[in-house]
């Protein structure tokens, strides 16, 4: 009992910071910080179900957050219909035939009886010769599709439906990579598999950046679909207008309140699900045996459990849920910004907050999302007081204050670094701590 | 008079004493075994003597210096050499850094051990600048031995030297154990196989339960019935 | 003379920038191969601690030019290196003191090292913000090129021109001289052999009487050098952005991985792998065919396998493939548990 007062609590002091927010800065802030702290639990679930489940180091958060983001252009934007006539049919063709390439190459690597350094010589030609066969296709189609109106399209667009369908879409999307990903690479070491991950979730970023055909690279993807309505729209709504009586604030801030509450409570609805899925499936014998796995492979191993299988199992699960949160936050944000995924924010922050709130716990991990996406936000704002407080004494044309000012912003990163390793070395199970089934 | 002597060894892990008041001892330029079932607790033994465990009770005197309490790299200084019974080389150095190694805290010259160990081990020179892990399973072990000897020990510490190599290595194993003996350095070691070790022996020590069974030369030993129903399979 | 000029221009696009970027990758993977092989964790702040390094150099840099100490056309950041590589070497073992020491001690798990290593980056990259700030810095100064295109073309009378700059110059050379020192370190001196062999076996290393915490000291000595230099060249050749130092630690890996963990050689022979298959990938071949092919057979387009877009995506795509293909690399590296 003792444990879930402390969870409460833990909890109820988080609502009172954002509300703290509310009142002396304003409820708008304090409602997109709430949207996105929901998001950041989501990813924290997802990384805790494969870190502090099975002991899985995954550190390619960024990639599967990135797809999850592409699902929203797949799914929502209207398509373009002149990509269609320029050939966009001869990209997906390419593409097959390339995929076909390193199929093929892998059944000869499995299949074949031939010594292995013919097998290296003759995949090394089958997917050279795939790569370029796919070039020689999709270079010209590439080339007519970024052609068509560069400014506005000069891409292939979507589907043109719900943009909400483009959540589950990319949790799929996710677990399909996830799945190839895993097959390959989950029987690496530890760190080993940490820097596979990392390196994998770039390239992902790369391709988003780069091809424009897809995802219209740096020139982004803006005005997409929203499951909510718009501000405009609800500004001549009556009851719009009368809340804004009875409260006695701008009809524009109001709106925009509505706006962000609709995206918490769809949001609230999807973490609270994924949640209770997952205490469910942690309480199950499939969740005992996961964790039998990860504290001690050989034995598990020794008493025939496919340690294999259920590593596969559990990151294509837990990276299904970062693509989740992913498309969550794209359609958020509106817009569709490849640039800004970087692993900093997207990877290594997540991994903090599974730290933070306890690995192994799932509610240790939303209040891990939500205390340092809370801190990460604020502490800007914290770090500039902090540095005027000391400086205060300081004349304001010093060229240290100044410069200590301005770069005051930086102190955040100081400040995340200081957490984990404190969390680290004096409180390494985290706020809530695995509870020992 | 012992060179090197355990007296009423108690020691164990935690809380469970694995060995209780057990005394060994070997005397210049003898070979001494250990032997005794599996679990009699012979590596314990070796372990406490060279102070790589805490013993409770007990004193352990070399040279009859009381050396109970130093750690095990002042029990080198003292002249004490150890060959653990595995990971006892460093496979990606050299034949040569490895003895080098052994040498460490010497800071003398060590050019003359250094010709003793590879005149003892003539395959070690010729193959001194070869990484220790490419050798065989018998060489390696040599390369365990001669990287001790670089001390100069007077005792000499042998945890299962014939673990893993074929007989017939086993056999020039013990042979150049013998002929290091013979130079005037003692040896201690543990074996599992008992008969072999217990016909070079000078004398031996049958370790049952963590307590000395029996404490004879190894002749002796060999001829005692009752060792041999129960320890050397009759 | 075809010949020639497509030789130069290959010398001029591929080898000389690959030799540098080559050189500086390869200092960067063996400071993580060092740390790795004997403290026994991947450490992810490795690009931070250059990007420390780099940042001392640029300090020093703007104090020696403050206080007008000119050594000719010598660029200041060789002059003040030796300094900077001192403080990067405290700023180390102020961080294995405070951070990493506790779990050496409790032998706790590499994987947790390596998360503490993140931590570590996190507060070292913003300390290097909040001192030097964001932005991007250019601390080159002295004399720009060892060799000038129109003069080579003046000179050789050959179309094709080739530029070497002094950042390439300095960066290579300097390269070769660290990479001897620490070859001979560690496999002439005492020290350096005891070094390996702690690595090699920890518990024996013990029983021989080598100091653990003087090997620990050694590591970061080597670890810091390695760092602040591959981090100043780095930042000489393509300018310091404490931004781009966060990004390099990928390379890195891969350069230490590709040549096989644990390895110093294959370290450095992976850093050159990494730099010149992203050059060779991304190189637009249409120009070298002009010169060696009759015109009527010059394909149309710029005869590129990847574009340069892709440049640094190369190295993950390597690093991927040899995780997945031969985790143990080119030079079979050490597989610590």
């Amino acid at each position: 009992m003792q444990d879930k007062q402390h969870i409460i609590l833990l909890f109820l002091s988080m609502f009172i910071l954002i509300a703290f927010v509310g009142f002396f800065q304003s409820w708008n802030l304090a409602l997109t910080i709430f949207n996105l702290c929901i998001i950041s639990s989501v990813m924290s679930l997802g990384i805790n179900i494969q870190w502090g489940n099975a002991g899985i180091v995954n550190f390619g958060v960024m990639g599967f957050a990135a797809l999850g983001g592409l699902a929203n252009i797949i799914v929502s934007m209207p398509p373009t219909a002149k990509a269609w006539d320029a050939g966009a049919i001869y990209i997906i063709i390419g593409i097959i035939i390339f995929i076909l390439s390193i199929i093929f190459s892998i059944l000869v690597w499995l299949k074949s009886e031939l010594s292995k350094k013919k097998k290296y010589i003759i995949n090394f030609f089958l997917i050279i010769l795939g790569y370029f066969l796919m070039r020689y296709i999709i270079d010209s189609p590439i080339k007519a599709i970024e052609a068509i109106e560069p400014a506005k399209t000069g891409y292939l667009g979507g589907l043109d439906l719900p943009v909400i369908i483009s959540w589950p879409i990319g949790g799929m999307l996710a677990a399909l990579i996830a799945y190839v990903i895993g097959k390959i690479s989950l029987g690496l070491r530890s760190d080993y598999l940490a820097i596979a991950t990392l390196g994998i979730s770039e390239i992902i970023i790369y391709i988003l950046k780069n091809e424009d055909w897809l995802s219209r690279g740096v020139k982004n993807v803006n005005g997409l679909p929203r499951p909510v309505p718009y501000e405009i729209d609800l500004q001549s709504e009556l009851w719009v207008l009368e809340l804004t009586k009875f409260f006695n604030i701008p009809v524009s801030e109001i709106s925009s309140i509505i706006v962000k509450l609709s995206y918490s409570c769809i949001f609230l609805l999807i973490l609270i699900g994924i949640l209770l899925l997952l205490e469910i499936a942690q309480k199950s014998p499939w969740g005992r045996m996961m964790r039998a796995i990860r504290d001690n492979e050989v034995s598990a191993n020794a008493m025939g459990k496919d340690i294999k299988t259920r590593h596969l199992q559990v990151f294509v699960i837990g990276s299904a849920i970062i693509g989740i949160a992913g498309a969550m936050l794209t359609t958020l944000d509106g817009q569709f910004t490849p640039v800004t995924y970087q692993p900093l924010r997207f990877t290594f922050l997540i991994w903090i907050m599974v730290i933070i709130g306890g690995s192994g716990n799932n509610f240790g991990s939303i209040i891990g999302g939500f205390l340092i996406w809370f801190f990460w936000v604020q502490s800007e704002p914290l770090g500039l007081w902090f540095i005027s407080q000391i400086t205060a004494h300081i004349s304001d044309t010093n060229i240290i204050k100044s410069h200590l000012l301005e770069n005051a912003a930086h102190i955040r990163l100081m400040f995340m670094g200081m957490i984990l390793l404190i969390t680290l070395r004096f409180a390494p199970k985290g706020l809530i701590p695995e509870v020992k089934r | 008079m012992y060179l090197l002597h355990g007296k009423n060894i108690t020691c164990g892990y935690d809380t469970v004493d694995i060995l209780s008041k057990f005394t060994v001892g070997v005397k210049k330029g003898e070979i001494a075994s250990i032997v005794g079932p599996n679990g009699a607790g012979k590596s314990t033994a070796m372990k406490s003597i060279f102070g790589l465990l805490k013993i409770r009770l007990g004193t352990i005197f070399l040279d009859n210096e009381d050396i109970t309490k130093l750690p095990p790299q002042e029990r080198v200084l003292k002249g004490m050499g150890y060959v653990p019974q595995t990971n006892n080389i460093f496979p990606t150095l050299s034949v040569q850094e490895n003895l080098e190694m052994g040498a460490f805290i010497q800071h003398e010259d060590f050019s003359d051990i250094l010709d003793y160990v590879y005149n003892l081990f003539p395959i070690l020179k010729e193959k001194r600048n070869q990484q220790a892990g490419e050798l065989s399973g018998g060489q390696r072990q040599q390369v365990a031995v001669g990287r001790a000897l670089m001390t100069k020990p007077k005792v000499l510490m042998l945890d299962e030297p014939s673990a893993g190599v074929s007989p017939i290595v086993m056999e020039s194993l013990f042979q150049k154990i013998i002929e290091i003996a013979r130079q005037g350095t003692a040896v201690l070691m543990v074996e599992q196989n008992a008969k072999q070790a217990l016909e070079i022996s000078d004398i031996g020590f049958v370790l049952n339960q963590g307590k000395n069974l029996y404490t004879d030369t190894g002749k002796a030993l060999l001829s005692n019935k009752e060792v041999r129903q129960a320890f050397l399979g009759g | 003379m075809e010949f020639l000029n497509s030789f130069i221009l290959i010398t001029n696009y591929i080898i000389i920038p690959g030799l540098t970027y080559g050189s500086q990758l390869a200092l960067g993977a063996l400071g993580i191969t060092i740390v790795y092989t004997v403290l026994r964790f991947s450490n992810f702040a490795h690009g931070e601690f250059m990007s420390f390094g780099t940042m001392s150099t640029i300090l020093l840099t703007w104090v020696f030019i403050d206080s007008k100490i000119k050594f000719g056309t010598f660029p200041t950041a060789i002059i003040v290196l030796p300094l900077s590589i001192i403080f990067t070497i405290i700023y180390c073992l102020l961080v294995d003191k405070f951070v990493f020491k506790f779990y050496r001690q409790q032998k706790s798990k590499s994987v947790i090292a390596l998360i503490v290593s993140i931590g570590v980056m996190f507060f070292t990259g913003g300390l290097i913000r909040f001192i030097i700030g964001p932005g991007d810095k250019n601390f080159m100064d002295g004399e720009r090129f060892i060799l000038k295109a129109k003069d080579f073309k003046m000179l050789t009378g050959l179309d094709e021109g080739l530029t070497i700059k002094s950042t390439q110059g300095v960066t290579i050379i300097l390269t070769i001289l660290l990479v001897i020192l620490l070859f001979w370190f560690l496999n002439k001196t005492k020290t350096g052999k005891s070094m390996r062999a702690y690595s090699d076996n920890q518990e024996l290393a013990l029983l021989s009487g080598i100091n653990p915490e003087r090997i620990v000291l050694i590591t970061w000595i080597i670890t810091g050098t390695l760092a602040c230099v591959a981090g100043t060249l780095y930042g000489l050749d393509k300018s310091y952005k404490p931004f781009t130092y966060l990004h390099l630690v990928l390379p890195i890996f891969a350069a230490a991985i590709v040549g096989g963990v644990g390895n110093p050689i294959g370290a450095i022979i992976g850093g050159f792998v990494i730099s010149f298959s992203e050059l060779l990938i991304t190189f637009a071949y249409k120009k070298f065919f002009f010169y060696i092919l009759p015109d009527n057979f010059l394909p149309d387009g710029l005869l590129q396998i990847l574009s340069t877009d892709y440049k640094i995506a190369v190295s993950f795509i390597i690093l991927v493939l040899v995780l997945l293909i031969k985790p143990t690399g080119i030079y079979k590296g050490k597989i610590i548990e």
